[in-house]
């Protein structure tokens, strides 16, 4: 335990001492405005909710995310400073825990400083905040999800470009498979209880039944064993590829 | 408390290591000597729990290092090739993640982090990043962390290199005073320093052991070691080297050169004596002496002929 402590400590140092922490959160806070404001129309809606800024959330997460978690594993395996890490008394599992707690926190602090929205829209009038409150957990748990894949791509290549992009392309097919184009590809030729696998895996199905204020626990399970599973793949890709 | 016993690493169909096997006992430094390539590195990271062996078991002070990395991993300190750090770090925040890591915490810590600063001499850069600093100084913060926990068993892989002539003698001084109580692996391209400081000396070659033995076995295996240098002033007739022949136990003389009024004589024998039967005869013969000393060894001709002798056979 004091070990990933010690790991996630050395993580969080590292976004703040270098121009990472600000650029990412400042980006963020941009982006999400110009979304909610002015692609999604918070005012003109006339509704007192957050809903442009969540419908927009995955499309943000989809390029911000990977660019935070590419760094990950590829930095240090270009650096050589994994062989100091897993040289020193610690697991596998550890260090893959205190790296990604550090990330999923840090996402954490960027949506929670999209506090303004939220007096804005308590301002202009009476949302309901149960349903925000949920839409931010909806937005957190998602965030974990991608960035798990992020931090397993970027354990099998030292480049952080590659990383970023496969990380793109694999999150981009998780929110894609609630999709009907996706799932007309499947049609007529797959079971349809593969079809209804490959839709039960996207992340907009499960992200917006929690945005929409609905919290069930089979949602909750899903982002958790997802997040779960990707970490494990982490782990063992760390464990082979660490010395390549 | 290093048992390295049949280790051997494949790199596709590359043999890196093949068959290392040896020991080092607490007290004995031991370098590590061989061409670029030959699988010094590689060997050290397989003790050091980053590589996994094809083949083989490394046991560090009684713990497996494939059964029980953890217990293996705190009883080392180790210094990887290039002294890889968090460039992004400062020297003590660096420090202190180590520390945490090793498990200390508090004054504890704080005595410990001290402590390296000071032996690594590292004292006016402590709050520098580590990705600004010069080669010799990221070495010797990587020197650093790995002596702060005390460890019992130091493996350090090129400790001295790039290092400026005084930090080279400081870290050697540091590492034989280490050594009394610590099993110490060094692998190092400098072959004065196995003299200076190893006890032993391995030499490997495309990933097998060439010699395994101390530095002085090392330097007798030179066909100059024993070997008597004799230069005379003046150009003696050539029957002084018929007369050096002729010497109780010498079994040839080699006229070295003539040049600058001085002409030099090696004469290989390998008594003890020779040297008392060189000089003894000199004075009866009325030979003016400008140098006379008995050989060691050229620690690179041997280190040439044993790196090299396998390529020539296969
Ligand atoms: N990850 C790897 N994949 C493939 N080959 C490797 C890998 N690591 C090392 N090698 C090869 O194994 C051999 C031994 O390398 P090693 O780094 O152990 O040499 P070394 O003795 O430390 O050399 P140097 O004196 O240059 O540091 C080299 O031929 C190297 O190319
Ligand atoms: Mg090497």
């Amino acid at each position: 335990m004091s070990n990933i402590l010690a790991i996630y400590k050395r993580e969080i140092n590292g976004y703040f001492a270098t121009p990472v922490a600000y650029v990412f959160i400042v980006i963020f806070l941009m982006l999400t405005g110009v979304f909610t404001f002015y692609l999604g129309g918070l005012f003109e809606r006339g509704q007192a909710d957050l809903q442009p800024f969540f419908a927009y959330l995955p499309w943000l997460y989809l390029f911000l995310i990977p660019a935070l978690s590419m760094r990950l594993w590829a930095e240090e395996r270009k650096s050589g400073s994994i062989e100091l890490l897993m040289t020193l008394p610690i697991s596998v599992t550890q260090a893959v825990l205190g790296k990604f707690i550090a990330s999923w926190l840090f996402v954490g602090l960027a949506l929670l400083l999209t506090f303004p929205l939220w007096i804005t829209v308590n301002y202009l009038g009476s949302p309901d905040n149960p349903v925000i409150f949920s839409g931010y957990l909806a937005a957190f748990l998602m965030a974990g999800a991608y960035l798990a894949i992020g931090s397993c791509i970027s354990a099998i290549t030292r480049n952080q470009v590659i990383a970023f992009v496969i990380s793109v392309v694999i999150s981009f097919l998780f929110i894609l498979s609630g999709f009907p184009l996706v799932l007309d590809f499947f049609e007529g030729w797959a079971p349809q209880i593969l079809i209804d696998a490959i839709s039960s895996m996207s992340f907009l199905t499960h992200f917006n039944t929690i945005v929409k204020g609905v919290i069930d626990l089979r949602d909750i399970i899903y982002f958790v064993s997802f997040i779960g599973c990707w970490l494990l793949a982490n782990v063992i890709l760390v464990e082979m590829k660490k010395a390549d | 408390m290093i048992e390295v016993q049949n280790l051997s690493k494949q790199f596709g169909a590359f043999n890196a290591v093949s068959d290392i096997s040896f020991t080092v006992n607490k007290g004995e430094v031991l370098g590590f000597l061989g061409p670029n390539g030959a699988g010094k590195s590689t060997t050290m990271k397989m003790i050091t729990g980053f590589l996994a062996p094809n083949s083989g078991t490394v046991k560090v002070c009684g713990s497996d290092v494939i059964k029980s990395p953890i217990a293996v991993k705190k009883s080392i300190g180790y210094l990887p090739e290039g002294a890889p750090a968090y460039g992004d770090m400062t020297v003590v925040n660096f420090l202190k993640f180590v520390a945490e890591i090793r498990g200390f915490s508090g004054a504890e810590k704080t005595k410990r982090i001290e402590n390296a600063i000071q032996k690594a001499n590292l004292e006016g850069v402590v709050h520098k990043t580590i990705e600004t600093l010069s080669k010799g100084f990221k070495r010797r913060v990587g020197l650093a962390q790995s002596i702060l926990h005390d460890p019992p068993v130091l493996v350090m892989d090129e400790p001295t290199d790039g290092l400026d002539p005084n930090q080279k003698h400081e870290v050697r001084l540091l590492i034989k005073e280490m050594a009394k109580n610590k099993a110490i692996i060094i692998s190092t391209h400098i072959l004065e320093e196995v003299d200076a400081i190893c006890d032993r000396a391995i030499i490997i070659a495309q990933g097998k052991v060439k010699f395994d033995g101390t530095p002085e076995e090392l330097e007798s295996l030179s066909e100059y070691h024993n070997s008597v240098r004799l230069r005379l002033d003046g150009y003696p007739s050539l029957n002084a080297e018929n007369l050096l022949k002729r010497l109780p136990g010498v079994k040839k003389v080699e006229h070295v050169n003539s040049k600058d009024e001085r002409t030099t004589y090696r004469i290989y024998g390998g008594e003890k004596d020779l040297l008392k039967e060189v000089s003894r005869l000199a004075q009866k013969e009325q030979w003016v002496i400008d140098e006379i000393a008995v050989e060691k060894g050229h620690l690179d001709d041997v280190f040439r002929q044993l790196t090299t002798e396998q390529e020539a056979e296969g």
